[in-house]
């Protein structure tokens, strides 16, 4: 049912149940919001929406009031505004004045309200809170000082992602979010997705960052450094240029990174071939055999360290597979190296990803051969338009350029992995390769290529009718497996990542995204697979000439030994 | 070999978050504190994440996350007390034991700590030490009384 | 309990049923008789061991009864009872002989037992303890003892909530029944339906007594007629006021009225379950609250088919965790789902969507405690007492520097000025009264001239404060206000819950401000100085931010104090901004201390405490104060034992 509404003088339309803030932003009237998070309920915590209503002796939070017919009201008159300038002037008052050395400089949220609502003078000066930041984790750095208790990271981590981990410490203005007795976040549940990180308003939290380690290497000449870039960050990274969401710009990137001094420029979709490839093998082989199933997927590390962490007892179910990021560096540092005579001992693999867990995957003790690591450094998208930019790299002026050989051709079912159903779509072309000896007939799976939280398919494959099923956050993982143990065994395959959505919005992506720019980026991957000429990774043939040349065959010893991995239970306050 | 909170957590087991508090009260009542140990059983039992359950206990004055002291003292700072200088004796008592409130000696005889009201408004400034009050105090009356827990002992 | 086995519980059943027993009617009217003590066969004393009784050791005093009873093999009845109020005087002591009135003695500590006992039980009286009589239409009056409703402090109290409160077994259900206890609950059941409770109490006009004084009909109305299949009610005795002690009191002086007041409005709002919310502090109220519900239950008033009516109820003692914030009815209600205590948004509203996402009705303990009297003599009689908009009667804790600190209960109507000079004796030691804290963090203090403000929702709002809970607490001339004013909204900062910014980053500001007002001078360079200034300029805006935007009551109401200091006591303000003086004496970092030469006798005891060894001054020898030293701590000042030390 519609009605109007009286808004700063101008009449407006409204629907019975929303709330103000709905009925505003329709009619294109802009009040600034903090703790709100658009699909969840409103906490009504920060404030800064509040609005003047006529009869209201308080001034209310438009994010959480339902509209109603009578309501006049005023967005902006001076009380309004005066209000939420002190609100932010309080926030400030007990916040570090250090934003020109601060991770989000330029893009931050407590910023911006200071900026817009003409902040220039600390009215309120106080004594402030003083808070160690946390450097101990292997991906994110927590920095309590920065924080303003919005509490949007508690609510990703509990209600989104299902980690758990974060949560509100104490009462009053001692409160602090972090993990579980306020300890160490590499101590804790973490399980580093970093969804936190593209929550946080400020820079409270932030990436561990890798990229002047990276600096030293390449400028010693006795280092020969090998970026492998994830097939996702070719598609964000763009946006961190100015360029318009969804451009992927792989050519322009591996142009780039060769001007910054890498001396050899890899994409990471070959890896996700030859991930897809051993995982359909590892498929094949338990259906043929019996084995464990359904089969989890494991090239999220995320997921798998929520499920070391959760359900140590479904460790077995985990495709033994490496993920596309280390079997690509396993590759580099023993075939490449071999092919071009390179001593592994002076080679360095950096590898861009669209992910803060990879950053704890490639520190993994199970990630080394040899002892040598699979990947040395792993940055994130983020990291990596920074570092251009320092290099002075100018994106607009460059001409693309193509990956470098051995890896230099990849399917585009390696390209689907950056989004959630990727893996399983990819999966299922090759397993159905694998069984039947034919080509998979359909060329999109319409289930899996929606934007649901669960997603489920089943396909027929010579005699065996598989199901596979995609989530996209591990509340749901744990739910499906709570479903397994009470005996459901219509599923084969269960593909998790940890972010909603897939990698293509990982915690390692341009913050500030918004759903138009996801839903660009989305398109950009399926149009690739829709239009390209490879789109099955056994016939992709650079990946056929690494099994011929190198490897031998899927789940071969060699396979074995160089692409697969083992996961042991964590033991951490859950 | 279950032990007391093995007891406590079972006799809640069937129990939904709900009663989250009860429980912790409960495990507090028995234990003295909070532990971690504690907490991470209780949240493997209940089914809780211990970052939701350490969230709620810190929340609320009551729980304590280290051991209280043998004498426990509470000092009441309500208005009535706060009129009648109570603040004083918060100030005496922390400087006879040398600790803060919230905190325990190192000795593990005292602790102190500070409560809102007692709701013996008429008879402040009040304090407590292990449920046996003290009313109408002075702050030079303080040593007298600790000197006394102190002779108690031995 | 002695009389616990005069009636089972299916008798029990039977006597609230009143119209069931009418051939035994006279047989168990002479028993509730026995039980109300209308005749005693051996003497009876009554001691109060509420929380107030038992600070001021009562504990003490009813071991050395018990001792001096079987020493002198004694057959006497030892009865615990509530508090009547008189806190001031406690431990109390009541004794009725055989055919005698019910007397009552004043601070029995337990050295004084012996000859209280002594000359009581042989008829006679013990010198200046007697406080008074209570009346009885057929036993023998005291000579010379006058009436206890003669006294002043009962005279002008008007108790419905209180009218058991110390002077019945808080652990008799059958003495609460004796005395027409559970006769409401019965009539609601067997006759009423929920809207006509309802109704019932619309038309009492019975307003919240936590302090919004919403109208309680209404809200059980609101949660009636809410589309849900389950209801909740909760009581609400998270009393953290500092301050306050009414929900105590009732708990632990008349646990069962709070039952039946709970069992009536679960009833009217068709909820099956209620939780009263009791602070954990408060143990001895829930260790009575919890046996009450006990005994109710046994005796068939609670529980499963409740008196044939079909109802059932259940009711549940949760205590609370030490949380102030948690007396605001959402925070209060996370705290019952077992989550940090932070308060929702409203709407929705907790009597559409509160408990688990039920309608839920949230109820002041005194509300509750009024509900049984309105049922049992209907809306009619309760709207008769008070005023225009505020019926009834309000329960107030008098606490501060006046004579009677205590419990009251007084009609709506009635003056602060009656209450504070009348009933509470007026200010202690002859001197001036400088202002009335009400409400607690969320209130007020009122100075002298609106004394004549009388108790009513609506005037005390327009004189600037609020009814507030019942927290009354006086001060004299030796309150500083601005130390007032910090100690609230420290308290404030203290108790905000951190979810909303304007409460917890500007309740702390807002204390900051006051700090740096009461700081020392010689501590200060010119940029403090200059801090402390801006600070003051900010505060009213500060404070009307935080009002206007808080999430919760408890920010909205923090400002309160500080408002209504700086509107009535502005002058105390400025003398310690412009002038560094405090006229009370109390911010110590602006107190000077000096010693007195003359008195000095130079003991040594105030130069060996001084923390920062301002004190100089040889053994036997008059000592002197550094001044540029001396932080004010007020050490010396507590340890002189000749009075030597003074404050200009």
């Amino acid at each position: 049912m519609n009605f109007t509404i009286e808004v700063n003088n101008k009449t407006i339309t409204a629907r019975k149940g929303e709330t103000i803030l709905e009925a505003l932003e329709r009619s294109g009237i802009k009040v600034p919001t903090l703790c709100h998070m658009p699909g969840l309920y409103p906490t009504g915590s920060c404030r800064m929406c509040v609005v003047e209503v006529e009869g209201k002796s308080n001034l209310i939070t438009a994010c959480s009031y339902p509209v109603e017919e009578w309501m006049k009201i005023r967005t902006h008159s001076p009380r309004v505004v005066n209000a939420r300038k002190t609100n932010v002037e309080l926030l400030l008052s007990n916040h570090p004045d250090d934003c020109l050395y601060c991770e989000r400089n330029g893009n931050c949220e407590l910023q911006k309200f200071a900026e817009d609502l003409n902040v220039r003078e600390r009215r309120f000066p106080g004594k402030k809170n003083k808070y160690k930041s946390d450097p101990s984790g292997s991906s994110i750095v927590r920095d309590p000082a920065k924080c303003i208790l919005c509490g949007r990271c508690v609510r990703t981590c509990d209600e989104v992602i299902g980690a758990v981990t974060l949560g509100f410490i104490g009462r009053g203005n001692k409160t602090i979010i972090g993990p579980p007795f306020n300890k160490q976040i590499n101590l804790s549940s973490c399980i580093t997705c970093g969804q936190c990180i593209m929550a946080c308003p400020t820079g409270a939290l932030h990436e561990k960052k890798h990229a002047s380690d990276l600096q030293n290497a390449l400028h010693n000449p006795d280092i020969h450094v090998v970026m492998n870039y994830s097939p996702t960050v070719s598609v964000t990274i763009g946006e961190k240029f100015g360029m318009k969401p969804g451009r992927d710009i792989h050519g322009i990137l591996n142009a780039a990174l060769r001007k910054t001094g890498f001396d050899r420029v890899f994409d990471t979709s070959f890896g996700a071939d030859l991930y897809i490839t051993e995982l359909a093998a590892e498929m094949e082989q338990r259906l043929i055999k019996g084995e464990t199933l359904p089969v989890f997927s494991s090239d999220c590390p995320a997921w798998v360290k929520y499920a070391e962490q959760w359900h140590p007892d479904m460790l077995p179910h985990l495709s033994s597979c490496k993920s596309p990021q280390q079997m690509l560096g396993a590759i580099i540092s023993s075939y490449y190296t071999k092919l071009y005579h390179i001593n592994p001992d002076n080679l360095y693999t950096v590898s861009a990803m669209p992910c803060t867990a990879k950053k704890f995957e490639a520190q993994r003790e199970q990630m080394t051969h040899k002892g040598i690591s699979d990947v040395d450094v792993v940055l994130t998208t983020r990291e990596l338009a920074e570092f251009i930019r320092l290099n002075g790299i100018d994106t607009e002026q460059i001409e693309p350029e193509l990956a470098d050989k051995p890896f230099h051709v990849r399917s585009s079912s390696g390209k689907l992995l950056s989004v959630s159903g990727g893996v399983t779509e990819a999966l299922i072309r090759t397993l159905h390769y694998r069984i039947t000896g034919k080509d998979f007939s359909q060329a999109k799976i319409a289930e899996l290529r929606n934007n649901k939280d669960y997603r489920e398919v089943k396909i027929k494959m010579g005699d065996h009718k598989l199901g596979f099923a995609v989530v996209s956050n591990v509340k749901l993982a744990s739910r499906l497996i709570a479903e397994i143990k009470a005996g459901r065994d219509d599923l084969h395959f269960i593909e998790v990542m940890a972010c909603p959505g897939g990698c293509i919005n990982g915690g390692g992506q341009p913050i500030g995204t918004d759903n138009a720019a996801l839903k660009s980026r989305v398109k950009t991957v399926y149009e690739t697979d829709d239009k390209d000429s490879i789109r099955y990774p056994y016939k992709n043939p650079a990946l056929i000439g690494l099994y011929r040349d190198f490897l031998g065959e899927p789940l071969g010893s060699l396979s074995l030994e160089l692409l697969h991995t083992t996961y042991k239970k964590r033991e951490v306050p859950l | 070999m279950p032990d007391k909170l093995d007891e406590i957590i079972n006799r809640h087991l069937h129990l939904q978050r709900d009663n989250l508090l009860p429980l912790l009260q409960e495990v507090q009542q028995a234990l003295g504190y909070l532990s971690e140990e504690s907490i991470n059983r209780i949240g493997a039992a209940l089914n809780l994440n211990t970052s939701k359950i350490y969230g709620v206990a810190t929340f609320y004055d009551q729980f304590r996350f280290e051991p209280k002291g043998r004498f426990h003292i509470q000092i009441c700072h309500g208005t009535a007390c706060h009129i009648e200088k109570s603040a004083r004796i918060i100030a005496e008592t922390e400087r006879i034991l040398k600790i803060r409130q919230g905190q325990t000696t190192r000795d593990g005889m005292f602790s102190i700590e500070v409560v809102n009201c007692m709701g013996a408004c008429a008879l402040s400034p009040v304090i407590a030490i292990n449920d046996k009050y003290y009313s109408g105090l002075q702050p030079r009356d303080i040593k007298g009384i600790i000197d006394q827990c102190k002779t108690n002992e031995v | 309990m002695p009389s616990s086995n005069l009636l089972s519980p299916d008798k029990l059943r039977d006597f609230v049923l009143l119209n069931k027993v009418s051939d035994n009617t006279p047989e168990i009217e002479k028993k509730l008789s026995l039980i109300r003590r209308d005749t005693v066969t051996k003497p009876v004393i009554f001691v109060g061991t509420g929380t107030c009784g038992m600070i001021a050791g009562a504990g003490e005093t009813l071991q050395s009864i018990r001792n001096y009873l079987s020493e002198k093999a004694i057959d006497a009845e030892i009865v615990e009872v509530g508090c009547i109020g008189l806190c001031s005087q406690e431990p109390l002591v009541d004794i009725q002989l055989p055919g005698k009135r019910r007397i009552s003695f004043t601070k029995i500590t337990a050295p004084r037992v012996e000859s209280l006992l002594d000359e009581v039980l042989n008829s006679a009286l013990p010198d200046g303890q007697v406080l008074g009589q209570y009346p009885h239409p057929h036993l023998e009056a005291w000579e010379g003892v006058r009436m206890l409703s003669e006294m002043p402090f009962f005279r002008l109290q008007n108790r419905i909530v209180l009218s058991n409160c110390g002077i019945i077994n808080p652990f008799s259900i059958e003495e609460y029944i004796a005395r027409g206890g559970y006769k409401s609950l019965t009539r609601v059941l067997r006759n009423y339906s929920s809207e006509k409770v309802c109704n019932i109490i619309e038309e009492s006009g019975l307003r919240g007594r936590g302090g919004g004084g919403f109208p309680t009909g209404k809200k059980w109305k609101t949660a009636l007629s809410a589309d849900a299949d389950e209801r909740f009610l909760i009581c609400n005795g998270d009393e953290s006021d500092p301050g306050a002690f009414m929900d105590r009191a009732l708990f632990e002086g008349d646990p069962h009225k709070i039952i039946e007041g709970v069992a009536i409005a679960a009833y009217a709002i068709n909820a099956r379950k209620a939780y009263i919310y009791v602070r954990a502090e408060y143990t001895l109220a829930v260790d009575r609250l919890k046996k009450g519900i006990s005994q109710a239950t046994e005796a068939g008033l609670l529980g499963h088919n409740i008196l044939n009516s079909g109802y059932n109820l259940t009711i549940q003692v949760r205590e609370g965790a030490g949380a102030f914030v948690c007396g605001e009815e959402t925070a209060l209600i996370s705290s019952l789902e077992g989550k940090r205590g932070t308060p929702r948004p409203k709407p929705p509203f907790p009597a559409v969507r509160g408990l688990f996402g039920k309608p839920t009705v949230v109820n002041n303990v005194e509300t509750l405690a009024n509900v049984p009297a309105i049922l049992g003599n209907g809306p009619l009689w309760f709207s008769g007492t008070g005023t225009e908009t505020s019926k009834g009667t309000k329960v107030f804790a008098l606490a501060g520097k006046i004579n009677n600190t205590g419990l009251v209960e007084v009609s709506m109507g009635t003056s602060l000025y009656d209450l504070i000079f009348h009933i509470a004796g007026g200010v202690r030691e002859g001197k001036r009264i400088k202002a009335v804290q009400l409400g607690g963090p969320s209130g007020s203090c009122l100075p002298e001239q609106l004394l004549d403000v009388k108790i009513d929702y609506e005037a005390l709002q327009e004189a600037g404060t609020i009814m507030g809970s019942g927290g009354l607490v006086v001060m004299d001339e030796d309150t500083c206000m601005v130390d007032i004013a910090m100690f609230f909204t420290d308290f404030l900062q203290r108790e905000s819950c951190g979810k909303c910014i304007p409460c917890r980053e500007g309740s702390r500001r807002m204390h900051e401000i006051l700090e740096n007002i009461t700081r020392r001078p010689v501590s200060e360079s010119g940029h403090e100085t200059l801090e402390r200034f801006k600070g003051v300029m900010q505060l009213e805006n500060l404070a009307g931010v935080i009002r206007d935007t808080s999430l919760c009551g408890l920010g909205q109401t923090a400002p309160n104090p500080l408002i209504s200091a700086l509107k009535y006591f502005r002058e105390e303000f400025e003398e310690h901004i412009f002038d560094r003086k405090c006229r009370a004496n109390v911010c110590k970092d602006l107190r000077v201390f000096y010693i007195d030469i003359e008195k000095c006798t130079g003991c040594t005891a105030c130069a060996k405490k001084c923390p920062t060894t301002a004190i100089i001054g040889s053994p036997r020898n008059p000592h002197f104060i550094i001044e540029d030293k001396c932080i004010g701590c007020g050490i010396c000042y507590d340890v002189c034992k000749f009075v030597a030390v003074f404050v200009r």
